[in-house]
């Protein structure tokens, strides 16, 4: 489990991550196409992911909550936007009110996953997000990842304050 | 108090776009490169560049405005300088959803190698 490369983009606010798995593709598809696999890795320890619909089809939809330490539980969704199994996925994912329906007003980025065989066997395995705006990414950090305050924000309000 | 957290969240997201903003044209990047080892005047920088010295001090304003150089002046001179804290700063909301996915990517290896149950071959 090596990641080989991660290509960050500031100006096109985008990042792509990319790994290699010691498995095949059609194994490496099952950890996003399994909702129960799925739900092992997408939250951290600490706020683990349920996956209440999944539907990978073209159009389809995915809706998840993730439970916190004192109980919160803030929720998400995915619509796919392509689909090609086993080798590409791409989807918007968003916030979700607590009745799973997308919250007015907040934002929402775009993933792609490409997966390929590697000669000699395994998969190179690219994750790339991309975000409409700064804003948009300073508030998904802070709305929907529990691994830690965004530093960068931290950093930002240090400039502000010097 | 909810009003202040708002005022601060918009004021990080102002300097946000002005950095975002800044670094999006080349030139503006070279000069940033380029002031890192240490002060350069702005007519030297001009002399590097196809344009006009009106054109590169007016780069050079706008990386002022977003924090990410600092000017001073020494005789006739306008020396720039870039801060490097807000260079980083810029690359910190990137490397917070890397930080997200290497955390990700280090839990595929858990649930590869112990399939859960009813899981698809």
């Amino acid at each position: 489990m090596t990641v080989t490369a991660v290509d960050k983009d500031a100006e096109q606010l985008t990042i792509s991550i990319t790994t290699e798995l010691d498995a095949p593709v059609t194994r490496a598809w099952v950890l996003w196409s399994d909702p129960r696999q799925l739900e092992r890795w997408w939250g951290p320890p600490t706020y683990p992911a349920t996956f209440v619909d999944h539907d990978l089809s073209l159009g389809g939809r995915c809706s998840y909550f993730m439970t916190g330490p004192d109980g919160d539980q803030p929720r998400g969704w995915w619509r796919i936007v392509a689909v090609d199994p086993p080798h590409r996925l791409e989807f918007e994912n968003g916030f979700a009110d607590e009745d799973g329906t997308p919250t007015t007003g907040a934002p929402v980025m775009r993933m792609r996953l490409d997966l390929h065989e590697r000669t000699g066997g395994g998969t190179t395995m690219t994750i790339a997000s991309r975000f409409a705006s700064v804003g948009d990414m300073e508030q998904i950090l802070e709305m929907g990842f529990a691994e830690g305050i965004t530093e960068a924000v931290n950093q930002i309000e240090a400039i502000l304050a010097g | 108090m909810v009003v202040d957290l708002t005022q601060e969240q918009g004021a990080d997201e102002d300097r946000a776009d002005l950095v975002f903003n800044a670094l999006s044209h080349r030139t503006r990047r070279d000069i940033l490169r380029r002031s890192m080892d240490g002060e350069l005047s702005v007519s030297s920088l001009a002399r590097s560049y196809a344009m006009s010295f009106a054109a590169v001090q007016k780069h050079v304003a706008v990386l002022d405005r977003a924090g990410l150089v600092t000017k001073s002046r020494h005789g006739r001179e306008q020396l720039v300088r870039t801060d490097m804290a807000t260079v980083h700063a810029a690359q910190g909301l990137l490397d917070e959803f890397e930080t997200v996915w290497r955390a990700r990517i280090d839990r595929f290896t858990n649930v590869l190698t112990t399939p859960s149950e009813g899981a698809t071959p």
